[in-house]
């Protein structure tokens, strides 16, 4: 098992409460998945920076983190801590020093994400712990997802959470399992897709990124990944611009779509949906199998 | 929405599901309460199985899994959409889905009527047992996987691999099938099967809406290795 949800906006009104209404889409799926949680919220981001979002040890010290950052940063980088993890913003040119700074000098940070706008947690514990923690209800957005996890293929461990991210502003959470993910995943890194886990979710995360890097649109990249991807998914996926859901031919894992004039709304159960605003009016369907389904932001 | 006042009303925003199973789990054939409503059931999962009086049950609102499952006599009317294996295992009674419902509708049940007004997803039907199913919409792949016997009626299309590996029951589809199973093969629509769908369709209330004879029937060819006399000796 495990749980997803996802939000995306239409309506820039309700961008205030995506984090508030993410928060309760991933707490009604606490008993699909109790092991861990994690999520992705595309806010604000400057056009010329890049925000990474970092994981460390409990109560490791950030704020001096960031202070020797502002060597490779070339300058103090903006940083907003959320527990464990802590967000940092610094001029894209920076990006590649920063990385190569925070490799060599800091191992016992790890980068879990990077983007102009994407941010993104996880850890173990219940999601509504876990959401709590990092503030999720308070953060605001354009769009979402989530996943709770009830762990098979890999360990529970922070790093075995969801969502995965192998580029930039690009995300990806799944429920299933994939039976070809060691083949794909040495092919992967032979492109030079940095994959950093042994979990099956990040081969799919890292496939996408390899197809959108070769040019693909996220559609192109899903359609692409039915024919790739062998075994069980249902996959929420965040770009910068856009949000996407895809199911496996045989649909073996259920999924659950409300949208509005406000919204688009995924859930692996109607259950999560169920606090949305206007939901008693949102037209619920239930994604076809083998059918990509992707919604992108007005630029 | 309804003409006639229930009798019994549970709003499920403020009282426990499971309070409102057990009521109609004590319901008995001298209960007065024949008429119950539901309100707020807000996807919550196996909402009023296990029915076993000639109750009527009426959800206001979208359900989560196996609403109705077991059902046997009750009459439950789902006026919203149905997640996965409504009416699972229903022995006889009424089961309507007034929205979509979701994958593995009526599976293994042994009789009584399913009513689906949208779209039934995958494996509607699966491991058959005697059920009448009919759906207004269309149906996913996979649907009547190994059914046994009763009737699976569809109005609109058939996803892929319809009736696979199929022992008797009858599947009737109007619309087009995107493929057949492993041993399903379109059989000849004769009069008595007219007259078999006919029924199907006056038990669902659609008597004079759809024409019988739009439809294609489809059955079992008998030809895989369960079907065979000379395997007889195996077991």
């Amino acid at each position: 098992m495990c749980g997803i949800v996802g939000l995306f906006l239409k309506d820039p009104k309700l961008e205030g409460e995506l984090g508030a209404m993410l928060a309760s889409m991933l707490c009604v799926m606490t008993d699909r998945g109790p092991d861990s949680a994690g999520f992705a919220v595309y806010g604000a981001g400057g056009k010329d920076s890049v925000k990474l979002s970092l994981r460390a040890a409990r109560g490791y010290d950030f704020e001096g983190l960031a202070a020797g950052l502002s060597g490779p940063a070339n300058g103090m980088p903006a940083l907003v801590l959320h527990g464990t993890h802590a967000v940092v913003e610094i001029p894209q040119v920076r990006e590649a020093a920063v990385r190569a700074f925070l490799a060599e000098r800091h191992p016992e940070v790890a980068v879990v994400g990077t983007g102009s706008r994407m941010e993104i947690f996880k850890e173990v514990g219940l999601p509504s712990s876990v959401a709590q923690t990092f503030g999720l209800a308070q953060m605001r957005g354009t769009h979402g997802i989530g996943h709770t996890r009830m762990a098979t293929e890999s360990a529970v461990t922070t790093a075995g959470a969801h969502p995965f991210s192998t580029g930039a502003d690009q995300c990806l959470v799944h429920n299933g399992s994939l039976s070809n993910h060691n083949a794909l995943r040495r092919q992967l890194k032979r492109e030079g897709i940095a994959i950093e886990t042994e979990n099956d979710s990040e081969v799919a995360a890292g496939y996408l990124t390899w197809r959108m890097r070769e040019g693909a649109s996220l559609g192109q990249a899903l359609e692409a990944g039915l024919k790739d991807l062998d075994g069980f998914f249902t996959f929420v996926v965040g770009t910068e611009s856009g949000f996407g859901v895809l199911r496996d031919p045989i649909a073996c894992k259920p999924a659950v779509m409300a949208e509005t004039d406000q919204y688009v709304a995924f859930g692996s159960e109607y259950r999560a949906l169920v606090d949305l605003p206007g939901i008693a009016k949102a037209k619920v369907f239930e994604p076809e199998p083998a059918t990509v389904y992707f919604w992108e932001r007005a630029q | 929405m309804n003409a006639i006042a229930p009798d019994v009303t549970f709003d499920l925003a403020t009282t426990p599901l499971r309070e409102l199973n057990e009521a109609l789990h004590k319901a008995t054939a001298e209960s007065n309460a024949r008429r119950w409503r539901v309100l707020n059931p807000n996807g919550r999962h196996a909402v009023a199985v296990g029915l076993a009086m000639p109750l009527t049950v009426e959800i206001e609102g979208n359900v989560g899994y196996y609403c109705a499952g077991m059902n046997a006599e009750a009459s439950v009317i789902i006026h919203g959409n149905a997640g996965q294996g409504v009416a699972e295992n229903m022995m006889s009674g009424f089961v309507h889905v007034r929205g979509d419902a979701s994958q593995s509708a009526g599976a293994t049940a042994h009789g009584g009527m399913l009513v689906v007004d949208g779209n039934a997803s995958a494996r509607c039907g699966i491991s058959m047992k005697g059920v009448d199913i009919v759906v207004k919409g269309s149906i996913g792949h996979m649907s009547a996987f190994m059914g046994q016997s009763g009737s699976l009626v569809v109005l609109g299309d058939a996803g892929e691999a319809l009736g696979d590996s199929l022992y008797e029951a009858k599947l009737f589809v109007r619309g087009t099938v995107k493929s057949l199973g492993a041993d399903c093969i379109e059989k000849e629509m004769r009069d008595e099967h007219k007259a078999l769908l006919a029924q199907k369709l006056k038990a669902a209330g659609l008597e004079g809406a759809v024409d019988v004879s739009e439809f294609k029937r489809y059955g079992s060819a008998r030809q895989l290795y369960n079907f065979h006399v000379d395997n007889a000796s195996a077991y």
